[in-house]
């Protein structure tokens, strides 16, 4: 399960459309509590890649990230990134490339309105759709 | 040398493990002869940087210094963050 308050959800969703026409993207630092994961801040990365595509996170984003979760004890939770034109599902490039079966993958849609935002876990290849609660 | 939490069962669940060497290639031969298993997920077959992990030293990225060969000075972290990316 995903906890996504308001204000981060719609950073997020900001982060995406200001990346428009390429895919939005960024990061998720908070905290693992058992089965949830509860965001406290989303990181906007630059779309290396300046894709409607596909995307990359800006290593250097990506650095710093896991430094500021190893210094304020946190953690990175996962990643999201747009869909500019399809449905907020993995495509294969997603699940090929989905590096670690912990984290949360997160979608969002500009194809519909308003705006879609699904999360899902990726372990071997396997796609899973998990909850995303708002506060 | 700093380790992402995907390569840290092979160390034993450590995310930093000392190591010493004059490059970042001999750091990574270094701590894959201590924790087999590193080397790989981190170079190809022809010993090059995998296209999908970034390799930093302090805050720099080596393929914007000279790669492999970058140079390592005492107390340095050398930092392995696989790419983030997707379609």
């Amino acid at each position: 399960m995903l906890s996504l308050e308001r204000h981060l959800r719609d950073a997020m969703i900001a982060t995406c459309i200001r990346a428009l026409p390429d895919e939005g993207c960024g990061l998720l630092l908070g905290v693992r509590e058992s089965e949830r994961s509860v965001v406290r801040d989303v990181i906007a990365s630059e779309n290396v890649l300046h894709s409607a595509k596909v995307y990359e996170i800006d290593s250097k984003v990506l650095l710093r990230a896991h430094r500021r979760a190893d210094e304020e004890g946190l953690e990175v939770l996962g990643v999201f990134h747009s869909h500019t034109h399809t449905e907020a599902y993995p495509s294969p490039t997603d699940i090929a490339q989905a590096p670690d079966p912990a984290w949360q993958y997160v979608l969002v849609s500009l194809r519909d309105v308003p705006t879609v935002v699904r999360t899902y876990r990726i372990v071997d290849g396997a796609v899973s759709e998990d909850e995303v609660v708002g506060h | 040398m700093r380790l992402p939490s995907q390569l840290r069962a092979l160390v034993g669940g450590a995310g930093e493990v000392p190591v010493e060497a004059n490059t970042v290639r001999d750091a990574i031969i270094a701590v894959d002869e201590a924790y087999p298993g590193i080397a790989f997920r981190v170079l190809d077959d022809r010993g090059a940087l995998r296209r999908f992990v970034n390799v930093f030293v302090a805050d720099e990225d080596v393929r914007f210094l000279d790669g492999l060969d970058t140079r390592l000075e005492a107390g340095q972290t050398v930092s392995l963050v696989p790419a983030v990316a997707g379609g």
